[in-house]
């Protein structure tokens, strides 16, 4: 299901994929998330406090301790502890208001990206599902959105928290010590760029891994769905030592990455202690030597700053080693934010028609009126609403179902042509059917009706209106569809059948089944009209899949269908079943049928045969039996039709 | 199928035994990581003591030469907790990362000995998860345990026990603080876990609703469910986000409870220390002890903060690691006699009163007391409806699946006697829903023949009519197929399946339905090539269409499990009306008008029609 081709690659520019994050974040929250911001500025200035009120205190101390006088220290410590308590009380209902609104940020972003991608993705022209692996689109939504998660949830606020406790723990630093300062900068500069590196190769190997675990997921995935035929040739062991190769790269490079980030933290930890001892000693020679002590704050040096200071220089350390726990977080989550980036800047499918289905009674002298309501079937009550921009005018023209190909070429890719001057009629009610061999072209024609794809040159007409200047969604609701590979979403039957139309009714839906003929094995199913389908509907049988795709059809209720029969295989029975069912539901219309087996041809009123993109024949069945031509040999079962 | 999982559910005792099964060559840096880890938590806990006597000489008056010993040794120990750390780190990343190869292989190696009835069991994508999600969960879950387990409850321990011989009575600040805290971060964890577990089926859902909008977009699209679409989804997504929010606001509790523990242990220890120096002038407790208790105190409530996220993390891999040991407990239904049999005489087959079941519980007996004897070389046709049990009796032959009573004998002796892949290499299979790996051609090919040279793949490929499509594509035997066989198309793929199985050079041939893709005269080419190729071999072909068994020996009809017809194509037209009406179902159209009578025609000649090139004239 899922290729992961586009997994295991490094963000291309990191920096301008943050700034759109960050600019759609503070569009989806614009006050939570500075609210959010203030909160962690505040607690990030009274976090670092702590250290000026101990530093009172110990000075008491230091003053008071040696005459062991308690009741003249006890104010002056109260007070200061009284004011370190109401600090922490501030700095904890700051910390309690962002964690919260994070959660509330997170979760909702998500899923405002969820529907962008969704929204996006619902508006991409065919083509692009057409040349993407579904596995890779699936990707976006489950593990780019992964990545981002993490990188939104923690990384972003943590590093946000970091760099103003950095900059807050600087401040009070250098109120006390110009020279320890330095110390601890330039200690902590040197702990960051190891931290970089590190982190670096990490992220490296963690890419490296990802690549690791499509090979190994693509194996897996195609032999536990082929585990059987595995079994029938007695291939266990081969596919077994394939792969354990793949499994021990996974392993390997799996930990290596692993072990790069499992070490980052004792490292920079232990830097960590290291700069400590250095504070130390250098506030031992600073305070042995008596050495000028240039501040902020004009303070000598004494022990009572000595001691918050080493625990400032902690802190300190601390911070840089969570920038560096972020570092892959960031990476990943910045990765995975450019692909989301890449589906949200695929361009959409361009509209640029202006004909309108409009609901309209008509009058016996043939005049058109539109009016608002729908009632009854749709003959002569459906007209397309022509504004003509030259001249402002507005004509309206009946639906009836007239469809009509002018000298059509087409091409998936430039270059490669798979429809060569293609002309051909259908009148109302008329039936056109499609035949050929394999990679003739009949499957293209449907793409063409609807639009999934524009034609290269020639002209479609649809009543006489050239279907370029007809809105795409009134097109596409003036022309029915049964395709060959059934879908069906997850819902009841009943709303799988009201699909065509949302608002049928539930008798129109079930008289539209019985149309069908699905309305007697709907009724065998448990649950009747109420069956959940999931999954695609693998409940049912191939054949009754189609019968409901046919009521969807039915209830739609359009005037003209194309009809994609199956190629599978299913028993004669249910194919008698499945045709009738498909005769009922051309009766009246106009339809284009492509045919995979000949005997739903037979009575069209025109048989199309397709070779290489080419009409190379055309006539009743009884025409092109006569002429002995392909036709004559596709019918005889010369040739494959699939 | 969550259900099943829930049945029979191993107990946790269980599941870490079978588990534990997987470790073995990385038991060493499992056993290792531990020990390390102690080093590296002796170290921690050691070197804030040496700092508060650091502190201590500092604030004595300081000379050098007393301060200098204390921060010698403190580098030393600094040094020696990296070397541990960095050790630690790896020796649990090989560990993890060994036991996650090993996992992997097993269940992988697991579903191998699987017989068709296991695999029935769990569908291929629950396997998929399994190998993939579940074994990650599992792995995380075991690198925070070995790093962690020792180390969490020693840092805990060593914490409070410093802080008492340090600081004596305010110690006690820790005995009151840690379990308030430790009742919390519990607390948390628990009405957090059964949200997710709910959330996590609902994003499930919603993952699964986006696949089927993807594969369904053409649907999509015609009817124009755009919007509608959106707002579904939208209102999906709204409902997931809102439990997500939900568990993550009360797991974001965590932090703001640590935080109070911190500071309130801060404000205590300031306020009563404070009194204590300055009330004992020193003696009990002084500046530096008091600045290493602060630093004892963090230690002890993070040693609690990783505890509970240890607790939150085994809770999520509990799931993972049942589904895993699912598989690895599971006893394959089929194994190799003890004695197996590894001659076979020739390719007759007998059915001896035979009824299969598909579990043993089940009610409906899908095959029910079948006697059939087939002689070797013979070509049997199978007929029959939709869920007649075709697929299944042939099953049997393979030994796919086995018999519930009765017996089934291919050259006289049970299948279950012989040796497993001596039979399945003598009875090929082409079945129904077939696949192709993704590889060349030629690879997929070898499959059937590991040892077949380029001129055999050709020739069963020419008889299999593979290689007049073959010859046309871009690299002939060397064209890459990608996975599920995307790149060719349906009869291809049956006719590569085909041409598979025939370089087996089996006994017993049978083919499940294979040709249904195939045209007619393309169909009765093959029958054609694998009667001149194969002659000795007992040929079984499963169909839809009549005319693809018409031609055989005998065709046997089946009807809900049971025999309903046994006789060739003349005896059957006459007795068996499901096999007559279907012929005639199939054959009104090319009967009654004069193609159908010229088609005949042809046939009987023998029809090499077949190569005729289509008429390219009659351009429109």
């Amino acid at each position: 299901m899922s290729s992961n081709t586009h997994r295991g690659r490094a963000p291309k520019s990191m920096g301008k994929t943050a700034l759109r994050v960050l600019r759609m974040m503070r569009g989806f929250y614009p006050v939570m998330l500075p609210a959010v911001a203030c909160c962690i500025l505040v607690q990030c200035i009274v976090q670092a406090m702590p250290n000026v009120f101990m530093e009172r205190a110990l000075t008491v101390v230091g003053q008071t301790w040696e005459s062991g006088d308690w009741a003249t220290a006890q104010p002056q410590v109260l007070a200061n502890a009284a004011i370190l308590a109401a600090l922490y009380f501030a700095s904890l209902i700051c910390n309690a208001v962002w964690q919260q609104c994070m959660a509330i940020i997170t979760q909702g972003s998500l899923k405002k990206f969820r529907c962008l991608m969704f929204d996006h993705m619902q508006d991409l022209p065919i083509r692009y599902f057409d040349t993407h692996q579904h596995g890779d689109v699936m990707s976006y939504y489950t593990n780019d959105i992964d990545a981002m998660r993490q990188m939104i949830a923690q990384s972003l606020p943590q590093l946000f928290l970091t760099m103003l406790m950095l900059c807050s723990v600087g401040c009070i630093m250098l109120w006390y010590s110009l020279p320890l300062t330095l110390v601890v900068v330039a200690g902590a500069a040197v702990m960051a760029l190891l931290g970089k590196t590190l982190a670096g190769r990490s992220a490296k190997n963690f890419l490296r891994t990802q690549r690791a675990v499509a090979a190994v997921e693509g194996l897996v995935e195609e032999v536990m769905n082929g585990e059987k035929v595995v079994k029938v040739f007695s291939h266990e062991r081969q596919i077994e030592a394939a792969f354990d190769e793949l499994n021990d790269e996974f392993r390997e490079a799996a930990c290596t990455a692993n072990s790069y980030a499992n070490t980052l933290m004792p490292i920079l930890m232990n830097s960590g202690n290291l700069l400590y001892v250095i504070v130390a000693v250098a506030i031992g020679v600073l305070l042995v030597v008596g050495a000028p002590n240039p501040s902020l704050s004009g303070m000598g040096l004494t022990i009572a700053v000595g001691v918050p200071f080493l625990n400032m220089t902690k802190q300190f350390a601390a911070q840089i080693g969570q920038i560096s726990n972020q570092v892959n977080a960031v990476v990943m989550g910045l990765a995975g934010a450019e692909r989301i980036f890449e589906l949200l800047d695929e361009p959409v499918e361009q509209d640029e028609g202006y004909v309108e289905l409009v609901a309209c009674t008509i009058d016996r002298d043939g005049t058109v009126r539109e009016c608002d309501r729908r009632s009854g079937d749709w003959a002569g009550q459906w007209a397309w609403k022509h504004p003509h921009q030259a001249d402002g005018t507005v004509t309206y023209t009946p639906l009836a179902g007239d469809v009509r190909l002018f000298d059509v070429d087409f091409a998936y890719e430039p270059g490669h042509t798979v429809l060569h001057d293609v002309s051909l009629y259908a009148k109302p009610g008329q039936k056109v059917a499609f035949v050929g061999a394999t990679g003739a072209g009949k499957t293209t024609i449907t793409n063409l009706l609807n639009r999934f794809y524009d034609i290269e040159d020639g002209k479609i007409r649809y009543d006489g209106i050239n279907i370029n200047k007809i809105k795409k969604p009134h097109l596409r609701h003036s022309l029915g569809v049964v395709l060959q590979d059934v879908n069906l979403f997850t819902g009841t039957v009943m709303d799988n059948i009201r699909y065509g139309r949302l608002d049928a009714t539930d008798e129109e839906c079930v008289a539209a089944a019985r149309l069908a003929g699905a309305d007697d094995f709907i009724r065998r199913l448990p649950d009747g009209y109420d069956t959940m389908l999931t999954d695609n509907g693998t409940n049912l049988s191939q054949g009754q899949r189609q019968l409901l795709s046919i009521a969807r059809a039915a209830v739609a209720d359009p005037p003209v269908m194309v009809l994609d029969e199956a190629t599978s295989s299913i028993d004669t029975r249910t194919e008698a079943i499945v045709q009738r069912g498909m005769d009922a539901l051309m009766a009246g219309r106009t339809t284009f049928v492509i045919a995979h087996r000949l005997s739903t041809v037979r009575n069209s009123d025109v048989i199309i045969v397709l070779d290489h993109g080419r009409i190379i024949e055309r006539g009743t069945h009884e025409e092109l039996i006569a002429k002995r031509g392909t036709y004559y040999q596709l019918y005889t079962g010369a040739f494959e039709l699939e | 199928m969550q259900k099943k999982t829930k049945e029979t559910a191993p107990s946790g005792r269980e599941v870490i035994r079978t588990l534990a099964g997987s470790i073995r060559e990385f038991k060493g840096a499992s056993v290792a990581t531990p020990i390390i880890v102690t080093g590296e938590v002796v170290m921690e806990v050691a070197i804030p003591f040496v700092t508060a006597q650091l502190i201590n000489s500092i604030q004595a008056g300081a000379s050098l030469s007393e301060m200098l010993p204390y921060a010698g040794v403190l580098v030393a120990m600094a040094l020696a907790s990296l070397t541990f750390g960095i050790g630690a780190g790896i020796t649990c990343s090989q560990a993890s990362c060994g036991l996650a190869m090993n996992l992997r292989h097993d269940v992988f190696a697991a579903v191998q000995r699987f017989s068709f009835a296991n695999i029935d069991q769990f569908s291929s994508s629950s396997l998929v998860t399994r190998l993939t999600t579940d074994v990650t969960n599992v792995q995380l879950a075991y690198m925070m345990v070995i790093r962690t387990a020792i180390r969490c409850p020693l840092l805990l321990l060593a914490g409070i026990v410093m802080a008492f011989i340090m600081a004596g009575p305010l110690a006690l600040v820790f005995v009151v603080i840690v379990p308030v805290l430790g009742f919390g971060l519990y607390k948390v964890v628990r009405t957090v876990h059964p949200i997710f577990r709910s959330v996590f089926h609902k994003y499930d859902a919603l993952n699964e609703s986006i696949e089927e909008n993807v594969t369904g977009m053409r649907d999509v699209k015609s009817y124009v469910r755009q919007d509608y679409e959106k707002e579904r989804f939208g209102r999906a997504a709204q409902d997931v986000c809102a439990d997500f929010t939900r568990a993550e606001k009360i797991l974001a509790l965590n932090t703001p409870m640590m935080n109070f523990a911190v500071y309130a242990v801060f404000a205590v220890t300031l306020q009563f220390g404070s009194y204590l120096i300055i009330s004992s002038q020193g003696t009990t407790l002084n500046v530096g002890q008091l600045s290493a208790l602060t630093t004892y105190g963090f230690m002890i409530l993070m040693a609690l903060m990783m505890v509970s996220m240890v607790f939150a993390m085994i809770t999520m891999a509990q799931e993972s690691a049942e589904r895993i040991c699912e598989v690895l407990t599971t006893e394959p239904t089929i194994k190799n006699p003890a004695h197996p049999e590894t001659e076979m005489r020739d390719g007759s087959i007998d059915f001896d009163n035979v009824t299969f079941k598909y579990s043993e519980k089940a009610e409906h007996r899908a095959l029910a007391e079948i006697d059939l004897h087939i002689k070797s070389g013979e070509t049997i046709g199978i007929m029959g409806g939709t869920g007649s049990a075709k697929t299944s009796l042939v099953n049997l032959i393979s030994r796919l699946y086995d018999v519930t009573e009765g017996s089934v004998k291919v050259g006289g002796v049970d299948v279950r006697d012989y040796d497993l892949e001596f039979l399945r290499n003598n009875v090929a299979v082409v079945l129904q829903k077939n696949v192709l790996f993704s590889g060349t051609i030629k690879e997929n090919l070898r499959w059937g023949n590991p040892d077949a040279t380029y001129d055999e793949l050709v020739e069963v490929c020419k008889l299999a009519q593979a290689d007049e499509f073959i010859q046309q594509l871009p690299k002939k035997y060397d064209y890459y197929i990608e996975q599920g066989g995307t790149n060719v198309s349906g009869g291809q793929k049956q006719r590569l399946c085909i041409a598979r199985a025939l370089l087996k050079h089996p006994k017993v041939l049978i083919l499940d339905d294979s040709t249904s893709a195939v045209d007619t005269k393309t169909d009765a080419l093959i029958r054609e090539g694998m009667r001149s190729y194969l002659p000795e071999t007992t040929k079984i072909i499963i169909a839809q269409r009549t005319s693809s068994v018409a031609d055989a020996d005998r065709i046997l009809v089946l009807d809900n499990g049971h025999v309903a017809g046994l006789g060739t194509h003349e005896e059957l037209m006459e007795s068996c009306p499901f096999y007559r009406d279907t012929y005639l179902a199939q054959n009104r159209t090319s009967l009654d008008d004069e193609a159908g009578a010229e088609k005949d025609e042809k046939d009987e000649k023998g029809a090499p029609a077949a190569s005729a090139a289509p008429a390219k004239g009659g351009e429109a």
